[in-house]
């Protein structure tokens, strides 16, 4: 896909973050949204996988070990053809696939399943594992959210995966500077996050604009030609992107838009992608 | 017993695995510092490039050993009951059980005869944490060569298996040529009338003495080996309890969750009958020798037969 492609699937998938959580009336808009030009990215750009043959071995595979932030997730998933996009608005109900957080035996694509905050992380870092001790080429990819690498097992995966040298492994921290209970920095800042991620033997890559496809773009490539070393790439991102309503308000982390702020944000959301079509 | 041969579950548990990673290379063993504990330093020895050592951390080591499932490998995780059921249960409840991986989980150095470590490393609650976690399969072997059966029948099942060792030489009590391992079936040792006692892991050995001893007296003691707490055989043990009328369960293992609690729960609805739970009764261990604490919490063979012996009197 080209960035004008990029930037429209982007737009598509923020709807149906948007629609699924409204549908819900629970789920995790900040952190969807913030996420949702890599989650884009990722699946439409860089990774190797093929919907008709979700279970091929020799696939790249996907953590999202910032689980809550499913909704991304499955909208990225949905565009690509792994299910239904009608099956968004199904979010969160009883009898869907589509959980909370990734379920990997209901959802077609999810490589894991995920959502206690570290976790996802050490999987990922087993799947590389696994690659390298069988010649495998597939790359492994997860993504973190900035308040999640407050959990020490972070850590210790970032060490094992930095000394084994896992250089098909790419961690992703989806940087949007808030949580549930505020600014990152004031609640128990985890900054620097390169220099600690460096510290762990892994190659940091900073993007300034995490929301971006030409930098995302520049990122990944500067990952994939890495050897000897796990990247990582750190997003500055913007949590609620998009939304404007939304956009850098922590409040916005796990709550549900009411109709009225539905139907506002769809507006929004309709505008921008009328705006792209023009380009 | 003196003249009995003693080996640790633990040494069946390393014994096995070599024989597995011959006959299968999706067999991977990962430790977290404690190889040499876990007996896993055997298969580290033969295939190196098959050894995970994940350095003190737990909690990723079963994410490790997650993901590499999930990319088709067969990984046993191991590290002393403490740390693999309860610092990392949260990683083995939502990264192995709820997905339904295909980790084996091989814990040693469970109940109190970890000995002289004491109560922090002690884990008496291992098996009531695995038993509340859906889909879990949890074995407690109660020799050396029951372990390796057991480490064997777990690589065979596909799915999540908590593997339950001790550190102490414990006597070894199922080397005859019929014995036969199967998850979830338990095995009567002992036929009996006046009383059936339910054993687990070392207590087996505990329990077939006192019913030596009860046997000298006149007492009738019907014993099963219940390596599988879970899925608990119920048939057999409800077939037990409509025999003898009473049940005594025993395990070097809190009363609170484990065998007894399986039991009971279990008779509870399918066949109301009085049991009596040995164990160890909401307390944490204490340092010493572990023969010396298996004595005081009464857990060998005349800790048995004495709570027997009153519960029968009752």
């Amino acid at each position: 896909m080209n960035k004008l492609e990029l930037q429209k699937m982007a737009n598509e998938i923020r709807k149906d973050i948007v629609r699924s959580i409204h549908s819900a009336k629970a789920g995790h808009p900040g952190g969807s949204l913030s996420a949702a030009d890599v989650f884009t990215y990722l699946y439409f750009e860089e990774l190797n996988v093929d919907p008709a043959n979700p279970d091929d071995p020799k696939r790249d595979r996907f953590v999202l070990s910032k689980g809550h932030t499913a909704p991304g997730l499955y909208a990225a998933l949905a565009h690509k053809g792994f299910f239904p996009v009608e099956d968004m608005i199904t979010l969160r109900h009883i009898g869907s696939h589509l959980q909370g957080h990734p379920d990997m035996k209901g959802t077609p694509g999810i490589d894991m399943s995920s959502g206690s905050l570290g976790q996802g992380i050490s999987a990922a870092v087993g799947m590389a594992l696994a690659a390298k001790m069988r010649g495998d080429s597939y790359r492994v990819y997860t993504l973190l959210g900035d308040g999640e690498i407050q959990e020490g097992q972070v850590w210790e995966a970032a060490m094992f995966a930095g000394d084994r040298k896992l250089d098909n492994l790419v961690m992703i921290v989806d940087n949007n500077g808030l949580q549930i209970d505020g600014d990152i920095a004031d609640v128990c800042s985890p900054y620097p996050i390169d220099k600690k991620f460096e510290a762990f033997n892994c190659h940091a890559i900073n993007v300034e604009d995490g929301n971006d496809m030409d930098q995302l773009k520049a990122a990944f490539d500067e990952a994939r030609s890495v050897k000897g070393m796990p990247s990582v790439i750190i997003l500055k991102t913007v949590k609620g992107k998009g939304v404007s309503f939304m956009e850098n308000v922590a409040s916005w982390h796990g709550v549900a838009p009411n109709d009225e702020q539905f139907q506002a944000a769809m507006e929004e959301l309709e505008k921008a992608g009328e705006a792209l079509c023009q380009m | 017993m003196s003249d009995v041969k003693k080996y640790a579950t633990r040494e069946g548990y390393g014994k096995a695995l070599i024989e597995l990673g011959k006959q299968d290379k999706r067999i991977v063993v990962l430790d977290a510092d404690l190889a040499a504990a876990t007996k896993t330093g055997m298969f580290k020895k033969e295939f190196p490039e098959r050894h995970i050592d994940c350095g003190i951390a737990e909690q990723n080591m079963m994410g490790i050993a997650a993901g590499l499932a999930a990319a088709g490998m067969v990984p046993f995780a191991s590290s002393f009951a403490m740390f693999a059921a309860g610092r990392a249960y949260e990683q083995v409840r939502n990264s192995i059980a709820y997905p339904g991986l295909n980790v084996k989980i091989g814990a040693s150095h469970a109940g109190i005869s970890v000995g002289e470590d004491g109560p922090t490393h002690q884990c008496n609650e291992d098996i009531a944490l695995m038993r509340s976690i859906p889909s879990m399969t949890i074995i407690n072997p109660s020799d050396v060569v029951e372990a390796a059966a057991a480490t064997k029948a777990a690589a065979a099942y596909y799915g999540p298996v908590y593997l339950r060792f001790g550190r102490l030489a414990v006597p070894v009590i199922n080397d005859r040529p019929d014995y036969k391992f199967e998850i979830g079936k338990g095995i009567v040792l002992r036929e009996g009338t006046d009383v059936t006692i339910v054993a687990t892991g070392l207590t087996v050995a505990s329990s077939l003495e006192a019913a030596d001893r009860l046997a000298a007296e006149g007492v009738s003691a019907k014993v099963i080996n219940i390596h599988t707490i879970k899925p608990l055989d119920e048939d057999l043990i409800v077939a037990a309890a409509k025999e003898t009328g009473k049940v005594v369960t025993v395990e070097e293992h809190s009363t609170i969750g484990g065998l007894g609690s399986a039991v009971c729960d279990c008779l509870s609805e399918k066949a109301p009958t009085r049991v009596k739970k040995i164990g160890i009764h909401d307390v944490y261990g204490e340092s010493g020798p572990a023969v010396a604490l298996l004595h005081k919490y009464g857990l060998d063979g005349e800790g048995v037969y004495t709570q027997v012996k009153a519960f029968l009197n009752e």
